[in-house]
């Protein structure tokens, strides 16, 4: 059908989508100024303040022993919880896709709980159950355990706010997938483990890589929970965005924005990383449905 | 009614789910009993007074006030860039449309100096505004601009997929019946939208309730005037009001809770009604 005529408007196929060229143009240049001056603007701030004073000044900011420190901190903090999240997203996953039980859409609700959580709560949380007056506190101090305002206590903050990353991408990428192909492997005679690494996880890669991809990131440009936890010890519990808060709050703007420039390098990267794998995700899912 | 109501030959059920239901207790329901624990075996008079406190009140209004406004703003602006991104073509889209991403991405420390650098009376933006006599930087319009920053990712994904499967039979029809194309998208365009655009905003707005990191740094935490309510649960912590802390806190909580479910509820009926028009 090329036209839809009724009465006496004739309305050709794709023009009654198409908005007038002025408004069009209007509209784009609209957008486009809007999100240069909300997006790219700040991005072009961080790098244009940290490159200020020229690139020895910035390298020397970069190899600051203290930089240094917070930088092993955040990958060292971010290097356990995100391996802890990507085993609970895929145990998770597979009980609630491939499996009925009563109370599953509860369980689904459960684990996104974190996401609607503010990040100083979440932080909050822990120096409630094992900060000095917390409900473990005395016991831990009896015993000379550190958690809150020391490293443990970081890795808990950053657990808690990437936790439900890796599960809600899994969740719905396997309910589309079904139980059928597990199934035949198992009737081929496949035992558990080799259905799961041989059937899912060729099926999940590129989702779970989108996952850790997006927990990564987030791990490690964790502030707001960290920082209630952290007690801002510097080269001991003060990971890369806390001491971009220090640098700042200090005056030392040029270090600052050289901390803040690899933090968001590192956004980037994962940004990039990020559309590749959904571009991925859509060229496999197109080439299934053929 | 037995428990597990599918028993095909698929095997790893048991250890999958004790694994999660420990993890997610461990992790999560523990500690976030621990606030509402906290607050309610406080003294009753502690909690009331810390909520009722000139300062923790002006803190909620700000917050509020603020998140709504900047909830809006992500509204307009996401709708705008959703529509352009989905409808036009343009030199660069693919990178304006990972760009949406990237507050999602930035560490909101990074954004927070980042905004203020260019907020301030001498700062790119900032200093555009200097001669109205309007300050940005250390006010309120700070907090709205930072929050519409964090908020805008959210409308965009929320409106971009339902414009992009959106019927064109419906604005050929609208047309063929003699419509302009303002009147198409106010009348048939905005009302299949508004569910994506309402989840949008709920998300953006519970956001930006609790978002920190972005704010503190532009909002320059003036007492009663640009203090937010995530900012005085960090003060409470460091005077060692673990139970006031807890009490702002769970204020909070049920806040993003009541929000997180209307979120769901709204996703959940526009589901139902994208399936019955699928049928």
């Amino acid at each position: 059908m090329a036209s839809t005529a009724i009465g006496h408007v004739a309305v050709r196929r794709g023009t009654a989508r198409r908005d007038p060229a002025p408004a069009e143009l209007l509209l784009t240049v609209l957008a486009l100024v809007a999100l240069s001056v909300l997006i790219v603007l700040p991005l072009t701030a961080v790098f244009i303040q940290a490159f200020e004073k020229g690139w020895q000044v910035y390298l020397d900011a970069v190899r600051d022993p203290y930089t240094r420190d917070a930088i092993r901190l955040s990958l060292l903090a971010a290097g356990i919880s995100v391996p802890l999240n990507l085993v609970f997203g895929v145990a998770a996953a597979w009980a609630v896709s491939k499996f009925d039980f009563s109370g599953k859409s509860a369980l689904v609700t459960l684990i996104d709980l974190p996401f609607g959580v503010s990040p100083v709560v979440s932080g909050l949380i822990y120096v409630l159950v094992f900060g000095a007056q917390g409900w473990f506190g005395p016991w831990l101090l009896d015993h000379d355990i550190h958690i809150i305002f020391a490293v443990p206590g970081i890795v808990l903050a950053t657990t808690f706010v990437t936790f439900p990353f890796i599960a809600r991408e899994l969740i719905p990428l396997m309910q589309s997938q079904g139980t059928e192909e597990e199934e035949a492997a198992l009737v081929l005679g496949a035992n558990g483990w080799q259905m799961f690494s041989r059937i899912t996880l060729p099926n999940i890669k590129w989702g779970l890589l989108y996952g850790l991809v997006l927990c990564t990131a987030r791990a490690l440009g964790e502030f707001g929970a960290v920082s209630v936890v952290s007690g801002h010890i510097r080269g001991e519990t003060n990971t890369l965005p806390l001491h971009v808060e220090i640098l700042y709050n200090e005056y030392n703007y040029t270090g600052a924005f050289a901390a803040a420039s690899l933090l968001s390098l590192t956004a980037v990267f994962a940004l990039g990383l990020k559309k590749l794998l959904e571009w991925k995700i859509s060229r496999d899912t197109e080439g299934a449905a053929e | 009614m037995k428990f597990r109501k599918y028993n095909g030959v698929l095997p790893g059920f048991w250890p999958a789910f004790s694994y999660t239901i420990l993890y997610l207790t461990l992790i999560v329901l523990v500690p976030l009993s621990a606030v509402s624990l906290k607050a309610v075996t406080g003294s009753w008079a502690h909690f009331s007074d810390t909520l009722a406190s000139p300062l923790v009140l002006a803190a909620f209004r700000v917050s509020l006030g603020t998140s709504l406004v900047a909830g809006l703003l992500s509204v307009a602006a996401g709708l705008l860039v959703a529509w352009v991104l989905v409808r036009y073509e343009f030199p660069a889209k693919r990178i304006a449309d990972a760009l949406v991403d990237l507050p999602f991405a930035l560490p909101t420390a990074v954004a927070g100096i980042a905004l203020t650098s260019l907020y301030t009376e001498n700062g790119w933006i900032g200093r555009l505004f200097v001669p109205f006599g309007i300050k940005i930087a250390f006010t309120q319009i700070g907090i709205v601009i930072a929050l519409t920053f964090i908020g805008l990712p959210f409308v965009v994904r929320s409106v971009q997929p339902v414009l992009a499967d959106l019927d064109a039979e419906l604005e050929e029809a609208a047309a063929s019946l003699g419509a302009s194309r303002w009147q198409t998208f106010l009348r048939v365009i905005l009302p299949i939208l508004r569910p994506a655009l309402l989840t949008g905003f709920a998300l953006a707005f519970a956001r930006a309730l609790g978002e920190y990191g972005s704010v503190i740094f532009i909002s320059g935490n003036l007492p009663m005037r640009t203090q937010i309510v995530p900012l005085l649960i960090v003060a409470k912590l460091e005077q060692y009001d673990y139970a006031g802390a807890a009490a702002i806190a769970s204020v909070m909580l049920v806040i993003s809770f009541a929000l997180l479910l209307g979120i769901s509820i709204l996703e959940r009926r526009s589901r139902r009604f994208a399936e019955k028009e699928a049928v």
